[in-house]
């Protein structure tokens, strides 16, 4: 029996995709997109830098206008799924309805790691995860003088830059030895690093948090775990994310830090799937290790491939894993992943904020860090979504030029 | 509300209302344009937005600068009238204009 419906539960990149792909790929049945937010879904990335400064409204950041889903007849469900039923192929909703499937699809994405000192209850301190957290925290970045950021990964660095264009100081607390340590060289750390401090921000390295204090009901202070008292009447932390895995895993899918999938993206349900920031898939780029990805363009890319595999088109899962970040005047792109890299190779200046990072496991190109080095960024996608492989004594050459090399080493 | 039209690789032709202050990219991706993916949402960071603006055209846009002629210089097929469509933003008098789909969109 072919497919006839297709619920997807969660409306960020990976869920929205799918419904696009589905439609684009010719499939004819029912797509119901469970949506657990208010409003029209929308595009999370600026929520932490251009939506927060004001330079793009929230109709910017939505992925289509309200009659695309009309004409597309893709239903959008306000609710939250609260049990699945695999034996019937049925969602249960809090609303108390429910919802017959042919298959589902988990899009269900994650939360921020919360803060767990004491304190951390206070108002004034926030996570930028959705854009009723951006809007609450957007009027007060401009009021706040004194503006403390826990973690000093991608989103605390993001906003770190916001607050301080806003005019506030700055302090980011970071248990680390270094901004982004978990995805990026050092050499392009350092070059974060040297950023931010030239836009006033302070960094706290190897310092945690101890706790937060507060003035009626507002924070007012934040102690460091080295026991320094820093003024705060604003408070945003990044300290990584849980995925959304407590319905897969009272359904009794497997479950192994995100929902278990195969190079399919299938669960272990053979009629359910799950992607994005949600889904454990075997990674190619990581030796097929069980690997979790939170980016926009990993939800994308699952989400076209379980599209195109509903309609028949099965394939396994092997896109190039890419990022970005935008903090200040400074673009990061990255390609590949750098799990495991023992050897770098840099290009441009550093000093100039123009620096591309080659990073190598032994003899074996797996990732390039850009920096404002744009150029580099998409022959980079291009070098290392096939082989043959960029060696580190060809790049190290004098005068090693990305473009030339892939023009002369093109299949 | 200016129209404008969005023709395939294939030929497809897309007549698409836009407006005024949103970018080319989301006009196309809100009307549903299929080739025209804006995986990163007109962060100007994936280049998979990539469009030839019609030669009669050509002459009227400031030519791309900054991250988007970075980029360009090294999308697939680039050719002179190249632009990234998150970075065109649709002006009242743009009625009428014709941007074209590359075969490859990266």
């Amino acid at each position: 029996m072919s497919l006839d419906s297709v619920v997807i539960v969660g409306a960020g990149h990976g869920g929205v995709q799918v419904a696009i792909a589905l439609r684009q790929e010719g499939f004819g049945g029912r797509i119901v997109l469970v949506n657990d937010e208010p409003g029209l879904p929308y595009q999370r990335p600026p929520l932490s830098k251009a939506y927060l400064l004001g330079k793009i409204n929230a109709t910017a950041m939505l992925f289509r206008p309200e009659t695309f889903y009309v004409d597309q007849r893709i239903e959008l469900v306000h609710d939250r799924v609260a049990a699945i039923d695999r034996q019937n192929r049925r969602v249960m909703l809090d609303s108390g309805s429910a919802l017959d499937f042919g298959h589902l699809v988990l899009a269900t994405g994650a939360h921020n790691r919360p803060l767990n000192v004491p304190g951390s209850t206070l108002g004034g301190i926030f996570g930028i995860k959705t854009k009723a957290d951006a809007d609450l925290l957007s009027p007060l970045v401009k009021q706040a003088r004194n503006v403390v950021v826990i973690g000093a990964g991608f989103i605390g660095l993001e906003f770190a830059a916001v607050a301080a264009a806003e005019g506030a100081a700055v302090e980011v607390l970071e248990l680390g030895d270094r901004p982004m340590a978990r995805a990026v060289s050092p050499q392009m750390s350092e070059l974060f690093r040297a950023a931010h401090q030239g836009w006033g921000v302070k960094f706290n390295f190897r310092t945690g948090l101890a706790e937060l204090e507060g003035e009626d009901g507002k924070v007012s202070a934040v102690t460091t775990s080295d026991g320094r008292r820093l003024p705060a009447e604003l408070v945003v932390y990044g300290i990584g994310v849980i995925p959304n895995v407590q319905l897969a895993l009272e359904a009794g899918l497997d479950i192994d830090n995100g929902i278990r999938v195969n190079s399919s993206l299938l669960t272990s349900d053979p009629h359910i799937s799950a992607l994005g920031d949600v889904a454990a898939f075997p990674c190619v780029q990581n030796g097929e290790n069980l690997t979790r990805l939170e980016s926009v363009q990993n939800a994308v890319d699952q989400g076209k491939l379980i599209a195109a595999r509903l309609v028949g088109k099965p394939a396994p899962y092997t896109a190039l894993p890419w990022f970005w970040t935008d903090q200040g005047n400074l673009k990061l792109q990255i390609a590949g992943l750098s799990i495991g890299a023992d050897n770098y190779v840099t290009l441009g200046d550093a000093a100039a904020q123009q620096l591309s990072v080659l990073c190598f496991r032994g003899e074996e190109l797996i990732a390039v860090e850009s920096c404002n080095r744009p150029g580099d960024h998409v022959f980079a996608r291009k070098i290392l979504a096939r082989p043959p492989a960029l060696t580190p004594a060809a790049a190290a050459a004098p005068d090693f030029d990305l473009k030339a090399w892939e023009a002369a080493n093109r299949p | 509300m200016p129209t404008i039209t969005f023709i395939e690789h294939n030929g497809t032709r897309h007549e698409v209302h836009a407006e005024v202050g949103q970018s080319a990219m989301q006009a196309a991706t809100f009307a549903g344009v299929p080739g025209i993916p804006g995986d990163c949402g007109g962060a100007c960071a994936c280049a998979s937005c990539h469009a030839y603006v019609d030669d009669a055209w050509a002459g009227r846009f400031a030519p791309a600068e900054g991250t988007e002629y970075d980029m360009l210089e090294n999308v697939v097929e680039r050719q002179p009238t190249s632009r990234l469509t998150c970075q065109l933003v649709v002006g009242a008098d743009m009625d009428g204009l014709t941007l074209r789909l590359p075969a490859v969109q990266f």
